[in-house]
């Protein structure tokens, strides 16, 4: 029974939209238009407990979506999906308890609160054991090295500090699935590094499942043992990196292609590159 | 009690980092005082011209006066500061991750936010209208203490269900926040509203006759003319039950009405960009 089914996921966005310059604007007082985007087109997958699947796709693809509805933000129009058997949007107060996530893009600590009073205000919001929280919280301190950042307001963290902040406070109720959404971008390379390194260690060692989505090619390249790119809505491929790359290699080629160039001729293939 | 840790945590830490804005209570409690002035002003003229007996005395009016412009941040005419941001920024969709009813979470923050900035504000508007103007000989114009420990009592129960009431109206505006992505239009439309309608600008009880069972009845009534009608004694006896009855009624009523609308509009959330 695999601990992440997702079957025939699909989404649709509004949006709004109208000519430019004044004649358009005019015109949008009057008439309004929309036009339906599928973020979603049926995507299907499914995910084994401790797995480490790596998610990519030119941006617009749908990898963002997908998270998001796998864990319980948004409400898919179609589809099917089950997380530990629960269906995120409906037993969303259940399902979230049980999982951490991290927006490399936004901050889930506290702007004004000290790194260490947003970890006692997780521990309390799921509600943690006294006990664990204080086990799990030290050795999450001493694996990404947290110990001086601890009495900082968050706002005044680099983005390196932070996002190590990020991944601790997403793990401090001890979830057996994580979420990561592009989790090392705008990084530099120490950092980058450091995620990487945490987060394989999590999987290899406590055998939580991690879900990733990035752009850097380096992250698929250290982590992801499986991966699945997505394109215009849709699953192209879903394979170990290595299968991936033979797909794409031609006689023509005097030498190894890099990560990017694989990925990019991918996308090419699947003309999936975003409108 | 476990529970409601998440609730009572959110609530506490608000609280607590609101707390610490002391410029900000002070600046308030300066721009009240001299505001609450000139309003004391303006109604020691009126009752000085008109030969017409009035339904609260003098003295009576300019308590009130001091107590509004003390309670001034209890008024729900804005949404919370946290809550418009995170609609801003997409900070919502961390909220939607955590095992805790939606509703109540950005209830308690609200709320939190709420008793942070009343509470100096109150104190020191307490300490300068009903200790420091009797000490400078000034008493007719500070702030009366209540009409007797029935009136105290009351009071304290009316000002608990205030802020309840007030932290659900705000909870509308915080609705109405998120399903339009920003918070002008409601804040436009609520000020007005809120300073007339709970006694802020002029005391309920100075109104028209005609008007005064259903200024009473009207939900704004009960985020400061209630709870002050309790303080002066302008409420007594079954009064003081009607009073918090209408406040516990009005609460009850308008958190269903949140309720309903929030799920109704994070079931269309969307998530834009990244």
């Amino acid at each position: 029974m695999p601990q992440i089914l997702v079957r025939d996921l699909r989404k649709t966005y509004r949006i709004s939209e109208r000519d430019p310059g004044v004649l358009g604007a005019l015109r949008g007082l009057v008439q309004r238009r929309y036009r339906t985007v599928s973020a979603l087109q049926g995507v299907s997958f499914s995910l084994e407990r401790g797995e480490l699947l790596g998610f990519i796709g030119p941006n617009g693809a749908g990898k963002s979506t997908t998270i998001k509805i796998l864990s319980g933000i948004l409400r898919p129009d179609a589809g099917h999906v089950e997380v530990d058997g629960l269906t995120p949007f409906d037993d969303r107060i259940k399902h979230v308890a049980r999982i951490g996530v991290v927006f490399g893009q936004r901050t889930q600590l506290w702007w004004d609160l000290p790194v260490n009073d947003g970890f006692d205000l997780l521990r309390n919001i799921y509600r943690v054991d006294p006990v664990r929280y204080r086990r799990t919280h030290d050795e999450l301190v001493a694996l990404l090295r947290l110990e001086r950042l601890l009495d900082q307001p968050v706002r005044q963290l680099s983005l390196g500090q932070r996002m190590r902040a990020e991944l601790a406070a997403a793990l401090l109720h001890e979830p057996s699935i994580l979420f990561l959404d592009e989790p090392t971008i705008g990084l530099d390379a120490p950092s980058k590094l450091a995620v990487r390194d945490f987060v394989k260690r999590l999987n290899r060692e406590r055998g939580v499942t991690v879900l990733l989505t990035t752009h850097d090619m380096q992250d698929i390249e250290a982590l992801a043992e499986r991966v699945i790119v997505i394109g215009h809505g849709r699953v192209l491929a879903d394979s170990t990196f290595e299968t991936l790359r033979a797909t794409v290699l031609s006689d023509s080629d005097t030498e190894e292609p890099t990560i990017e160039h694989v990925i990019s001729r991918f996308y090419d293939l699947h003309g999936a590159i975003e409108a | 009690m476990h529970a409601l840790a998440p609730y009572r945590a959110a609530f506490a830490s608000r609280f607590l980092l609101v707390m610490q804005y002391r410029s900000a209570a002070l600046a308030g409690f300066v721009t009240q005082c001299w505001w609450g002035g000139l309003k004391v002003m303006i109604l020691a003229a009126f009752y000085g011209a008109s030969a017409a007996p009035a339904p609260i005395t003098l003295t009576q009016a300019i308590t009130y006066t001091w107590l509004s412009q003390g309670l001034l941040t209890l008024l729900p005419w804005m949404s919370d500061p946290e809550v418009s941001a995170a609609v801003r920024t997409g900070g919502v969709t961390y909220d939607r991750l955590r095992p805790v009813d939606a509703y109540a979470f950005w209830f308690v923050r609200s709320a939190g936010w709420t008793a942070a900035r009343v509470i100096p504000r109150a104190a020191l508007m307490l300490s300068f209208a009903g200790v420091v103007l009797p000490l400078l000989g000034l008493s007719e114009w500070g702030w009366q203490p209540p009409a007797d420990l029935i009136a105290m009592l009351g009071f304290a129960a009316s000002m608990l269900l205030a802020l309840l009431l007030s932290t659900a109206m705000m909870m509308l505006i915080n609705i109405i926040t998120l399903a339009t992505l920003t918070d002008r239009g409601a804040i436009a439309m609520t000020v007005p509203l809120v300073i007339t309608l709970s006694g802020n600008l002029l005391p309920l009880a100075l109104f028209p006759d005609w008007l005064q069972t259903a200024l009473l009845m009207q939900p704004f009534s009960g985020v400061l003319d209630i709870p002050v009608r309790i303080y002066m004694g302008n409420l007594v006896g079954a009064g003081v039950l009607l009073g918090l009855g209408l406040q516990l009624f009005w609460t009850v009523a308008v958190i269903a009405l949140g309720r309903f609308t929030m799920s109704r509009a994070l079931r269309r959330l969307e998530v834009q960009g990244g």
